[in-house]
């Protein structure tokens, strides 16, 4: 897929990828085998019709494509773009065994980005069932609960702590990668569907799970998300100039200080390093970029072999000049402090970081080489912005304010795999409540796998 | 969109204000705070709750104008929205059993006082108060102190009202006095708390201070109101805003706090100089 030359587009934040053309579309379309057993199905944790709507868009339609896809999926241009397709449809796709697989993701969001700038036609409203549904938490999980419901006739209502509908769609993906216009495009997709979504209300807090119920949700489906971040417990991680990475995203993301004009402060320019490896990683390793940045590293304590984060984001990252210090962890946050200036405005702010080598050891108990520090390999980096970025943990409002609802040792949320029901009777989770920091699509399969089962739980208990 | 019902200005830099947030005041308790955001484009800061009005349905704000927002929120005038309100945001404050308590409040920080001592006043506690101003002019909630303290101590910097000097000293008295306080909650400026904390500290009086650093979302995803706690990182959003005031480290709160000053300052150049304008035309 064309993408923007990185020199360009490592300074500003519009969307990197710039999409298939129309004729691009039908070339790519044209090498898929239309296979009788679609494997690329089975690959894809919603379970679109891939062959059905490539077919479509074989004939140039494609209105009608987007209408195969929207069947399974409630947003198709978010996943067109965030969804590790090489690791699912496309890593099944009988192309790829000799050559490169037929790019489903584009595909995707070409038919997607079709529809949302030509269609113009009101969606047909589901005739409505009469039953009362809540959905908790905005993102991937809630967002695909609530539209799969609302299409079965449900009254659908999404309760959203933040002041914009999206979750992690919102304040962590960057606009880079996903433009904010069409989340909220999605959304609106939703809302005309019949979705009601109530914002500025944290569930647990303004109205807890059992008062939801007491006015007469039949069911509940908890999407809340990761929760709170984590912290190595190195020394300094309190200096001015350490972030959590959903803090350095929220910033710029959902309090846009990637505009200049932005009322909310943001430290811009300088070196920064980002630690950690994953998705949220290079996210916030190329916002620092674009944010003015002088030099962006990456400090992983793993080689490129295990990074977490998506091949594509990787490669991106490496192309705008992100550069990467592998086998590295850092030990210690170090700060400025003038011996003889209490009041010197640079006091308590980071000035570097104390980083040991690492090697890989043996293997952990998910088959993972173990990282080893090498002793005495320490060395000091010099920067002025840290970002932290290895994980989450959850949230633990929810567990607190709603007897009945069971959690792991961690706090995630426990669900039964097959339904996702939780330990309390018509209370559903899925999404990164349940798992842990995960993907997108992950989590959007779980709201879909809750729809099902909460549509059963409502009509199984009126018969 | 919420509603500002009522708009009073306690002193020249200090405005209070009823909010129209029914689902937030039928929930709402002392300790607690809300996040709101005065316009589409803007920041969203945290407050907390100075009062509320579970059958009108409006939460109280008392605000200090420090900073852009609250410059933009200060101007909006009864009967005007402001876009988002959200809450009632963090733990409240812990009042169950307590007998007898000095409330410590600082400044604008009376406002939170306020309704902590309120609370404990109706719960048949006793309380005593001392509260502390720079000066006569910033004076606020006197008379709403006196109604729930059966002690109050006003004290002001320059002595231009009330005892001249800094709440520790009648604490240090108090203290001394051999008053047998089963918790002292302090609430004001971290510098303030930080000498509450000193003062209180020989003699092993339980004390709980009020956090209030910057935050974000306000519901445990960012972690930008991280604090140090007897070693121990924790969130002000869901573990607080209360929290020990022997284990908060704070030293290390003072110099977060200063983290966006200077970005603050020119935000807040900028959002005057634009009402200069505005009032010139």
């Amino acid at each position: 897929m064309p993408t923007r030359d990185p020199k360009e587009r490592a300074r500003d934040f519009f969307e990197v990828t710039t999409g298939y053309t129309m004729e691009m579309a039908l070339n790519e379309a044209a090498r898929c085998l239309d296979c009788k057993n679609s494997p690329c199905v089975s690959g894809c944790p919603v379970g679109v019709h891939i062959p059905d709507f490539i077919r479509e868009l074989k004939k140039g339609d494609a209105e009608s494509a987007y209408r195969v896809i929207s069947l399974s999926s409630s947003l198709p241009a978010v996943c067109g773009r965030v969804c590790p397709q090489e690791s699912q449809c496309e890593s099944k796709c009988v192309r790829g065994i000799k050559n490169e697989p037929v790019a489903i993701g584009r595909l995707e969001r070409f038919v997607a980005d079709y529809h949302n700038e030509n269609c113009k036609e009101a969606p047909i409203l589901p005739e409505k069932n009469g039953h009362k549904v809540a959905v908790v938490g905005s993102g991937p999980s809630g967002l695909t609960c609530a539209g799969d419901l609302a299409r079965k006739g449900y009254e659908v209502t999404v309760f959203e702590a933040l002041h914009e509908a999206g979750g992690v769609l919102i304040y962590g993906i960057p606009e880079f990668r996903l433009p904010k216009a069409i989340v909220k495009k999605e959304v609106e997709t939703l809302k005309a569907l019949g979705v009601k979504i109530e914002k500025n209300t944290v569930v647990g807090r303004t109205i807890t799970v059992d008062e939801l119920f007491e006015e007469g949700y039949e069911a509940i489906f908890l999407g809340s998300g990761a929760g709170l971040p984590r912290f190595m417990g190195i020394p300094g991680e309190q200096l001015k100039g350490v972030f959590s990475a959903n803090e350095y995203l929220t910033r710029t993301n959902l309090m846009k200080a990637y505009k200049q004009d932005s009322a909310t402060p943001m430290i811009r320019g300088g070196k920064v390093a980002v630690v950690g490896g994953g998705n949220v990683a290079m996210d916030a390793a190329r916002t620092a970029l674009r944010l003015g940045a002088d030099e962006v590293y990456i400090v992983y304590r793993r080689s490129m072999d295990e990074l977490p984060a998506r091949k594509e984001e990787v490669e991106h990252a490496i192309e705008e000049g992100v550069k990467f210090y592998l086998l590295q962890n850092p030990v210690e946050i170090l700060g400025y402090q003038n011996p003889d200036d209490r009041r010197d405005p640079k006091n308590g702010w980071v000035k570097g970081m104390k980083v040991i080598r690492m090697e890989l050891g043996e293997p952990d108990e998910k088959g993972r080489r173990r990282p080893v520090e090498i002793p005495g390999s320490e060395y000091e980096l010099e920067v002025d912005t840290v970002i932290m970025s290895i994980g989450t943990s959850p949230n633990p409002l929810l567990k607190q304010t709603t007897p009945g609802l069971e959690t792991t040792r961690h706090g995630c949320i426990v669900v039964n795999e097959e339904d996702c029901a939780t330990s309390k009777e018509g209370v559903y989770a899925g999404g990164d409540a349940v798992t842990g920091a995960a993907t997108v699509i992950l989590a959007m399969g779980a709201g879909k796998s809750a729809a099902k089962a909460m549509d059963e739980y409502i009509l199984g208990k009126k018969n | 969109m919420y509603r500002i019902v009522r708009k009073k200005r306690l002193n020249p830099t200090v405005t209070m204000m009823d909010i129209e947030a029914p689902a937030v005041a039928k929930k709402a308790q002392a300790g607690q705070f809300i996040i709101l955001r005065v316009n589409e484009e803007g920041e969203r800061i945290p407050l907390t709750v100075a009062g509320f009005d579970r059958e009108e349905g409006t939460v109280k704000i008392i605000f200090q104008v420090v900073g852009a927002t609250t410059m933009l929120l200060d101007r909006k005038e009864e009967g005007e929205y402001i876009t988002d309100f959200v809450g009632p945001l963090g733990v409240p404050t812990h009042t169950e059993g307590l007998k007898k308590v000095c409330v410590v409040g600082g400044g604008v920080g009376c406002a939170i006082a306020l309704p902590v001592a309120q609370k404990l006043s109706a719960q048949g506690c006793e309380v005593h108060a001392i509260v502390g101003f720079r000066e006569k002019d910033l004076v606020i909630l006197k008379e709403e102190f006196e109604a729930c303290s059966s002690k109050l101590t006003l004290m002001t910097d320059d002595g231009s009202c009330g005892r001249k000097g800094l709440v520790t000293e009648p604490l240090k008295e108090a203290l001394e006095a051999g008053e047998d306080y089963d918790c002292i909650i302090a609430i004001g400026p971290l510098v303030m708390m930080k000498f509450v904390v000193a003062t209180a500290k020989p003699f092993g009086t339980k004390i709980v201070v009020s956090m209030n650093p910057v935050m974000i979302d306000g519901t445990g995803m960012c972690g930008g109101c991280r604090l140090t706690v007897g070693g121990v990182t924790k969130f002000a959003c869901v573990d607080g805003p209360d929290f020990d005031g022997y284990l908060v480290d704070f030293d290390e709160a003072i110099s977060r706090s200063a983290q966006y000053r200077e970005m603050e300052t020119a935000a807040r150049e900028k959002t005057c100089n634009l009402f200069k304008k505005e009032g010139a035309n």
